[in-house]
């Protein structure tokens, strides 16, 4: 009896791997495409929600189910993932310098990916504010204070984080605005004697600050200093330095990556889809500040307009930034002596 | 460290007299580990059921969650067989006979153990990965093993390898290979002695070294998490799935995942000591003595 346990189960392995043929067409186009999106830090909430609005719009659209996955951390740590084979369909990172390298190492998309969709790939932007502890205890109101003695500086590691990147390039350009480039080496050199401890993500850096109490103030992304207020209650204040930078997390689709799974239809309406009403408005909800107009003044109400310095115009582009300052042996390496 | 923890549990303790100072010095370890081990035992579990019971069962149920339970176990039951196949093997090896290069061999064995897990998880994303050694051949062959269940086995057998054969080898040479002799003398053949010679005389001892290798296998983060590439309900264990909700600021979620990782600990601490109870004789080499 014993013995025919494995040829009775081996027949119904048969019949379950048969099932989808016997069942033809109409089962196969219920079988769920899935496609991986890989993100950065704090993107968390807002893609769970598109990722909901788009499967719902597709299947209205195609009549085809969808399962998307996510995948989160790190930007830089992110794009070394999928360099080292991390199967994604889409990038959605936190800065174009992430997916040049993408394009660089791994050839997995052509170089000129940043003109395929609008805004230079950019559906939303952000830019890089303070978030101190209510009150404000250490009278933090601009760049200047974050380099007096005694301030702890919370931010996560340029290497690894893309919104460090942006909160670096932010304050060096405050600082180069004060003595050109010496001074923004001068200043940059300062702050980062008052960081503690640098994480890999930007998440990393909020919970080291709002969950474990370190730190007098969080270097933040404007979406990741609003959402601690919704998570944490009204412990944070916002702070908005006289000046910042314009902060442009691009999409792109990895062409190699969706040909290989046959994926492109839904990866390009995916990205597609980040640009439409509904999407932008789910991005002004999540506190970036979205592309569409419409969306856009819905909710500048919340988002304060101060001046921005741009990557292009301060930092010669991304490629530039990157070896001027985070490449190996670079300004960064130069300046921060881990304490 | 296992034989000295199961000589002093099976020495009579009543028997010894405490001066004052030995009775202060006992209370101080006693209040170290109520803080140490105790009240962070007990925050896993008081968070986790912060919310109530139902929240904490709505986070277990959550799809995610029982994806990351469902790959723990899965990636568990292939280590560990593995693990325990290769370290009776491994054993056996060193422990009955003689050849050149076994030093050579015990310190590769035990290799995992003083490397850090980071590493044992970056040597495969070296071999495997798109930029490794093996990556375009895997690609062109639509072969995935890193950022996939195959990369998170790799890397969970190479960090538990040696906690099986570290478990055998000083039994096993210990034992000797009297017994195995003469039932190889009076006609029994190779697998025959193992089976009815060597497997009984080391079982307990090597269920013990499978109950330390799963623990291990179950609870691995370093590693894994090299290897994982963090895709919600598809490559997150369960201690990743911790980290994952930790970071969606999903306190209740992140804790019920950790204290379902506490229960499994606890548990196995139960059976380890059941063991070392009932076959302290059997488990450690030093007390057939």
């Amino acid at each position: 009896m014993t013995k025919l346990l494995p040829s009775r189960r081996a027949m119904m392995a048969g019949a379950v791997a048969a099932a989808p043929f016997l069942a033809g067409k109409a089962f196969a186009d219920t079988a769920p495409i899935t496609l991986l999106n890989v993100s950065y830090d704090p993107t968390r909430e807002l893609y769970k929600d598109i990722n909901t609005a788009f499967a719902a719009y597709w299947k209205g659209k195609t009549g085809q189910v969808l399962d998307i996955k996510q995948s989160h951390g790190g930007s830089g740590k992110q794009a070394r993932a999928v360099i080292d084979g991390l199967q994604a369909d889409v990038v959605t990172l936190a800065l174009a310098g992430d997916i040049d390298e993408i394009s660089e190492r791994a050839k997995l998309l052509p170089a000129n990916w940043q003109s395929r969709l609008p805004n230079n790939s950019t559906p939303y932007t952000s830019t890089i504010v303070f978030l101190v502890r209510k009150g404000n205890p250490k009278a933090i109101r601009d760049w200047a204070d974050l380099v007096k003695p005694g301030v702890g500086v919370i931010t996560p590691n340029p290497k690894t984080s893309g919104g460090a990147r942006w909160a670096y390039l932010a304050a060096f350009a405050y600082g180069s605005k004060q003595g050109g480039a010496a001074g923004g080496k001068d200043y940059i050199t300062k702050l980062f004697k008052n960081v503690p401890v640098l994480g890999a993500g930007a998440r990393d850096a909020t919970t080291t600050f709002a969950q474990r109490n370190i730190g007098d103030v969080l270097l933040s992304w404007e979406n990741e200093a609003f959402l601690t207020i919704d998570e944490f209650g009204p412990n944070f204040e916002i702070v908005y330095p006289s000046s910042s930078i314009l902060a442009e997390p691009p999409v792109a689709l990895l062409d190699k990556n969706v040909d290989r799974h046959k994926t492109r239809t839904v990866a390009t309406g995916y990205l597609n889809f980040l640009y439409s009403p509904a999407a932008q408005e789910l991005i002004g909800k999540h506190h970036y500040r979205p592309r569409n107009p419409a969306a856009a003044a819905k909710y500048a109400s919340g988002l304060k307009n101060i001046p921005m310095v741009t990557i292009d115009q301060a930092f010669g582009g991304w490629k530039k930034a990157t070896a001027t300052h985070f490449a190996e042996g670079a300004l960064f390496d130069q300046i921060y002596k881990p304490a | 460290m296992t034989a000295a923890t199961t000589a002093s549990a099976a020495r009579p303790i009543s028997s010894v007299r405490l001066p004052g100072l030995a009775i202060l010095l006992v209370l101080a370890s006693a209040a170290v580990m109520a803080g140490l081990v105790l009240l962070p035992l007990f925050v896993v579990f008081h968070d986790a059921f912060a919310k109530g019971v139902g929240k904490y069962l709505d986070s277990i149920r959550d799809p995610d969650a029982i994806s990351a339970i469902k790959l723990t176990l899965l990636v568990a039951s292939i280590a560990v067989p593995l693990n325990a196949v290769f370290g009776v093997a491994a054993a056996w090896c060193i422990a009955k006979f003689e050849f050149r290069g076994k030093s050579a061999l015990l310190t590769l064995i035990d290799l995992p153990f003083s490397m850090s897990p980071v590493v044992s998880g970056l040597v495969w994303v070296l071999l495997f990965g798109a930029q490794g050694w093996f990556g375009t051949w895997l690609i062109d062959h639509d072969v995935k093993i890193i950022f996939a269940t195959t990369g998170l086995v790799l890397a969970t057998i190479l960090v538990t390898f040696p906690f099986v054969a570290r478990e055998l080898i000083p039994l096993m040479q210990d034992q000797g290979a009297d017994e195995e002799s003469a039932a190889l003398t009076l006609g029994a053949g190779g697998f025959t002695t193992f089976f009815r010679i060597t497997l009984p005389n080391i079982r307990w001892a090597l269920l013990y070294g499978v109950l330390l290798c799963n623990a291990r296998a179950m609870g691995e983060f370093g590693a894994v998490s090299v290897v994982s590439g963090h895709i919600r309900g598809l490559t997150t264990t369960l201690p990743l799935h911790v980290e994952v909700l930790y970071n969606d600021y999903d306190f209740v979620g992140a804790f019920a995942a950790a204290s379902l990782l506490a229960s499994l600990g606890l548990i196995t601490l139960v059976l380890k000591t059941g063991l070392e109870w009932r076959h302290a004789g059997e488990l450690a080499a030093n007390r057939r003595h």
